[in-house]
Parts: C-alpha cells; sequence; structure tokens
C-alpha cells in the first residue's frame, strides 16, 4: 500500500567549524561564512522515510526544504539516498524567520504539495539552534499529532483511500480511514511504545538508525538536478551546458515554491512573523582565573595531587 | 491576571525536580514583577499528592488535572490542558522544563497561542526592552538568555508583544529552594472534560519503561570529563579509571558525545546536565560556552589539555599542558601512591 510521506529537511552551517564572523550584527546567523551540510538528524529521518518506501512500493518520499538557492543540495542529497523529489521554500519574506515563522512557512507549503500527506517526518532538532520546536509546531498547525524523540517506527498500517479495503473499516472518527503507526521512542530515562492515527508528525532522534549512503546510479541520475533559484541571474535551464537534458528529464528541474505560490500570509512570514526577537548578542569572553600552568610531568601531576589532597579537595 | 505559570511535569504522581527548580526561578520573578506564581499539574490520581511537592516553593495558585488519560503524558492532551486555560488566565510568562515533555509540549503550545518560545534557556531576567525600529518601549519583558551557536555568542531573547513569554530550561541550570514548607497556596481542582475535549486522547502509550538515571551526575562531588581530545571509547576508559579511584562520576562534552565517544546521558552542558561539583576535571575539552554553561559553577576546575589556548584554561585554576594519554594514568598512579 503506497503512502504518501513529506521529510522536512534543513541545510545547517556545520556548529563545528565556527568562526568570529558567524553572526551578524543584528544577531542573525551569517550563513554565507561557514560551510553548509545536511542536519544530520534529518538523515536519519529520511532513513526511516526511506525504509517505508522500501516497505510499500509505490509509496513517495518529498523533501521540503526552506532556505536559499544552495539549500536545495538538500533535495540532491537526499535524492542521491533514494528520496523522489522535493522542494525549495525559498523567499526574501522568509527571512529571519523564528521556529513559528519557519513552521508556519513549511506548514503552508505541505498543504500545498501534498495535502493527502500520510506521514511527515523530520529531525528531532536541527544543529545551528539546537529547538527541537518546528516539528511539533508544523504538527500543531496542520492540526496534526506528533510523536517525538522516534527512535524507530515498528508498525504502519497505511489510511486506506477510497475503493480499497472494506468501506466499514474506512470509518473512523479522524475522517481519513484508519490507519496508524506504532513507534519506539526515547523519553527521559528510558523508552515507550505508542501508537497514534495518521496523517501524523515524527521528529526523529540522532539515535535512530543512521541514513543510507548514496546510491552510485541515483548520483549519476540526479547530479545534474537543479532548483530555479540556483540558476544565475536572468538565465533559464535553457542557456544551461546540458539544457536538452532538462527537456527530456523533468525531474532535473527541482520544485522551487515562493510565498505567493503557497499563498502564505505575509505577516506570518520571517521577522514580520516572529514573536521572539534577538535583542542582543554577546561574545563570550570568559572572566579569567588565576590559573596555575602545569605541565605534564611526573613532578607536577604529583605536586598537584598532594596539594588537592592536603587541601581535602580530594581523596 | 497576567500571572506567571510554571507547568510541573509528573512521573506518576512526582514531581520533577526541574518543575521545581523553575517554580523557585518563578517566584523569584513574581516577586520582581509583583504578580502571582502559579503551577498546572495534569495526570491521573495525583490529587492529594503533588501539593506538598508545589505549594512550598511559594506557589500562590495550583491547577490540577486529574484524569485518567493524562498520565503518562501525551501531546495533544496537555496541550489541550495549558492552551485552554491560558487563554483563560492570560498568563504573562510560562515555564517549563527542557526534557523530553517540555520541548514535546512548549513547541506545541507556543504554537497554538502564537506566542514565542526560546528553548533551553541558562538565564532569566526581567528589564526594559526599546524597539528603535519601530520606535516603542516595553517595561519589564523576560529576558531569555541562552548561548547560541557554535559557543561564540549568547543571545537575548525577547518576546515584546506576544505573550505569554514561553521559555524552556535544562534540569539542573537553576537551584530549587523551599520558600516554606507551609506556604498557602489557593488549590483549584479544574474539570478536565471542559479543557480536554474526547477527541484530543489520540495517543496509545503500550509500553512504557523508565529507569532511575544511570549516573549521578548531578549530584556528584567530583566530575571527571571528557572531550573530544580523549579521542576514542577506549580513550574514556582511563577516565573511568580515574573516577574510579576518586570516587568521581564521569561526564562528556557534546563533541565527544557526538563522536560516539560517550553516550548522551553523560553529556554535560546547554543541552545537556549542568553540574556544580567541587571539582571538575576536564580532559581534552576545548570549553564551547554550551559546555562551560553547564560546569562554570564547579568548586575548582582543573583542565588537562595539550591546546595552552584551549577557552577552558581560562576558567580552570589549574592547567595541565599535556596529553589525556599521558596525564591522566598519572593522576591515577600518584593518587594512589599518595592516598596510601
Amino acid at each position: 500500500m503506497s503512502l504518501k510521506i513529506v521529510v522536512l529537511a534543513k541545510q545547517v552551517p556545520d556548529t563545528r567549524n565556527v568562526g568570529p564572523d558567524a553572526m551578524t550584527p543584528e544577531g542573525t546567523v551569517n550563513r554565507s561564512a561557514l560551510p553548509a551540510i545536511f542536519n544530520p538528524e534529518d538523515l536519519n529521518a529520511l532513513e526511516q522515510a526511506l525504509r517505508l518506501k522500501d516497505q510499500n512500493p509505490g509509496t513517495t518520499v518529498t523533501v521540503i526544504t526552506m532556505g536559499p538557492g544552495r539549500a536545495a543540495e538538500v533535495i540532491r542529497e537526499a535524492m542521491y539516498r533514494g528520496a523522489d523529489g522535493g522542494y525549495l521554500l525559498t523567499d526574501r519574506a522568509f527571512a529571519g524567520a523564528d521556529t513559528l515563522a519557519t513552521s508556519y512557512a513549511l506548514a503552508t507549503a505541505i498543504k500545498h504539495v501534498c495535502p493527502e500527506v500520510d506521514l511527515i517526518i523530520g529531525g528531532r532538532q536541527a544543529i545551528d539552534g539546537d529547538t527541537a520546536q518546528v516539528g511539533p509546531q508544523v504538527a500543531e498547525k496542520l492540526g496534526l499529532n506528533q510523536i517525538t524523540y522516534v527512535e524507530e517506527i515498528q508498525s504502519l498500517t497505511p489510511t486506506l483511500s477510497k475503493g480499497e479495503g472494506d468501506k466499514s473499516d474506512c470509518s473512523s472518527l479522524l475522517g481519513r480511514g484508519q490507519g496508524r503507526l506504532v513507534v519506539k521512542r526515547h523519553i527521559d530515562g528510558g523508552v515507550e511504545t505508542v501508537e497514534s492515527p495518521l496523517p501524523c508528525v515524527l521528529t526523529v532522534n540522532g539515535s535512530a538508525a543512521p541514513c543510507r549512503p548514496r546510491n552510485v546510479k541515483r548520483v549519476m541520475t540526479y547530479k545534474r538536478a537543479l532548483a530555479p533559484m540556483e540558476l544565475a541571474p536572468e538565465t533559464t535551464y535553457a542557456d544551461l551546458p546540458y539544457a536538452e537534458e532538462y527537456e527530456k528529464k523533468p525531474y532535473l528541474k527541482l520544485g522551487q515554491l515562493t510565498c505567493a505560490d503557497v499563498n502564505a500570509d505575509l505577516s506570518q512570514c520571517g521577522l514580520a512573523g516572529s514573536p521572539t526577537k534577538v535583542k542582543n548578542v554577546e561574545n563570550i569572553v570568559f572572566k579569567a582565573k588565576e590559573s596555575k600552568v602545569l605541565t605534564g610531568s611526573d613532578e607536577d601531576v604529583n605536586g598537584l595531587i598532594q596539594e588537592l589532597m592536603a587541601s581535602h579537595t580530594i581523596g | 491576571m497576567n500571572n506567571i505559570f510554571v507547568y510541573c511535569e509528573l512521573e506518576g504522581t512526582k514531581v520533577a525536580e526541574v518543575s521545581q527548580e523553575l517554580l523557585t526561578k518563578g517566584r523569584k520573578l513574581a516577586n520582581t514583577l509583583g504578580v502571582q506564581l502559579e503551577a498546572v499539574a495534569a495526570g491521573s490520581g495525583i490529587t492529594g499528592k503533588v501539593e506538598s511537592q508545589i505549594l512550598p516553593y511559594g506557589v500562590d495558585k495550583l491547577h490540577i488535572f486529574d484524569a485518567e488519560g493524562l498520565s503518562p503524558y501525551t501531546s495533544k492532551p496537555h496541550t489541550a490542558v495549558l492552551v485552554n486555560l491560558f487563554k483563560q488566565e492570560q498568563p504573562q510568562i510560562c515555564l517549563m522544563g527542557a526534557d523530553v515533555v517540555g520541548r514535546d509540549l512548549g513547541p506545541r503550545v507556543s504554537s497554538a497561542l502564537h506566542s514565542g518560545l526560546t528553548a533551553d534557556c541558562t538565564a532569566l531576567e526581567i528589564g526594559p526592552h526599546d524597539d528603535k525600529k519601530n520606535d516603542k518601549h516595553y517595561e519589564n519583558l523576560l529576558y531569555q538568555i541562552r548561548p547560541a551557536f557554535g559557543g561564540n555568542i549568547v543571545a537575548t531573547i525577547v518576546n515584546p508583544e506576544n505573550r505569554p513569554q514561553m521559555a524552556t530550561v535544562r534540569s539542573g541550570v537553576m537551584k530549587a529552594e523551599i520558600l516554606d514548607p507551609n506556604y498557602k497556596g489557593e488549590v483549584i481542582i479544574e474539570d478536565v472534560a471542559k479543557f480536554v475535549p474526547e477527541t484530543e486522547y489520540v495517543t496509545k502509550v503500550l509500553d512504557r519503561h523508565v529507569q532511575a538515571a544511570k549516573n549521578n551526575l548531578k549530584g556528584a562531588s567530583i566530575i571527571v570529563s571528557g572531550g573530544y581530545g580523549v579521542g576514542s571509547k577506549e580513550g574514556f576508559d582511563q577516565l573511568y579509571e580515574l573516577a574510579k579511584v576518586l570516587h568521581a562520576e564521569v561526564g562528556a562534552s557534546r563533541a565527544a558525545v557526538d563522536a560516539g565517544f560517550a553516550d548522551h546521558d553523560l553529556q554535560i552542558g546547554q543541552t545537556g546536565v549542568t553540574v556544580r561539583p567541587k571539582v571538575y576535571i576536564a580532559c581534552g575539552i576545548s570549553g564551547a560556552i554550551q559546555h562551560v554553561a553547564g560546569m562554570k559553577e564547579s568548586g575548582i576546575i582543573i583542565s588537562i589539555n595539550n591546546d595552552e589556548n584551549a577557552p577552558i584554561n581560562t576558567i580552570a585554576d589549574y592547567v595541565i599542558n599535556g596529553t589525556v594519554e599521558e596525564v591522566v594514568p598519572k593522576l591515577i598512579k600518584y593518587y594512589k601512591q599518595n592516598s596510601k
């Protein structure tokens, strides 16, 4: 039975390589100063989606990412690993969004491109903000249930569409049939197994199965896939070196959506739609203590131990 | 009206420590603002059992939601409790723990109320704010202070227009202090059905295993903590050996956890545990602000690092310039020798 799955993915600055120019004076992230990567937990999320696709032939996995042109790299990377396609949600009006405005934009895009979605899966949190807020907020905006901190999808009974199966099975309080899934999730100090009706939103923990690697054939097939935003200004696909390929293979033209395409309310987007404001940002200078500097020599280490024991700090 | 609300997280009928820490902070903020502190507890069979764990922290009003479907926690019913209660009570500030429950519930509630939420705050203060662009002045906003972005900065976030101003805080960041064991607060037993429609009970918990924490990092008086500089999972074995002889607990930095050297439970810092040991031995930890946020109140900090310029060295009482591999076995050796 086929499913419609949306994977929410984010291109993030690699916070392991942060320099002093990482933030703008306004307190937003200076993305151009940092290497960009696929948010690690979004890869765990993609793997869960691809496993469902393996088990349920005909399933489509669509990636939605919000960001500037270069964020389309996330869609290509997901396609190399097995996703069917994706959409770059991009507009100046989205700039400066906090988690709530981001969730609004993503939820609006999901309604637009995949109104019959069965499952929305994203990483638990992105490494640039560490907030873990977008998943639950998207769920709330769509009126769907959520399960966060997912480790593993244990079983899924798809929603029956009209004409499939016995009609009496389709009648449910939830309106769209009886699809359900069972997942194992991480909770504080343990694990929990829960069942939720479909459609719903899952956020996947980094401890879930790692994502499968790129498939070489898929890399060959999709390496020239581009979103319109990635083209040089004032050019079209027809101006590219392999223009005829884009004519023959429409899947090389990645989906792209602006604020207007998804009928988003501008007052809920970007900086304007963000209740939280950055008041100020301080560079951290640690208050230096008088530290005693030692070498790793036997004499120094022994001296330290004796000093700490004499003051009853240890022992 | 416009009081401060703390969502009290429950495991069965036991109130989470993080909630008591937030009640203590909430009491102080309420005093600054001249408003009342209110608490919310939602679970089943909790009436008569949670009051004494909540009111002594200086709670003026406790809202109890006691119904079968509210325990164990699931997202939608608890969201409905807070959203409908907040629509009625119009709080100005709402605090909750930044653990699995709070990080599941907080964003959902903030989305439903279109209010701002700041995750993992390390400090909360009250102060004025000038919005220069719109030429507006605000008094008594909640400053939600958190390290951000790779550790170079600390950001102060405000929610000028939307209410409640919501923040989550990790366990151990604030300190729990009983204000008065006999503090007289009003207890209101709410009619759950008025707040939570039947249709909200959608998640079924089939199975649940919760164990007490495997480590005692929060209460440890000595912590041996390892960073990326430890180099491998095997490298942590040395740290465990040192911890054993010192009767210490082992912790780790995020870099070490991300690299797979140590378990996630051991992570110390903004997105892990906050600790205040007597002695903190940082082994191969560079000292990103997120890590320092979780251990800076340690009594004595000893940094072992072969990078003389590691940021952590500036807050260390003792800096040993050397590799973890070289220095840790010597610490073990000389401790054993001297304690004979």
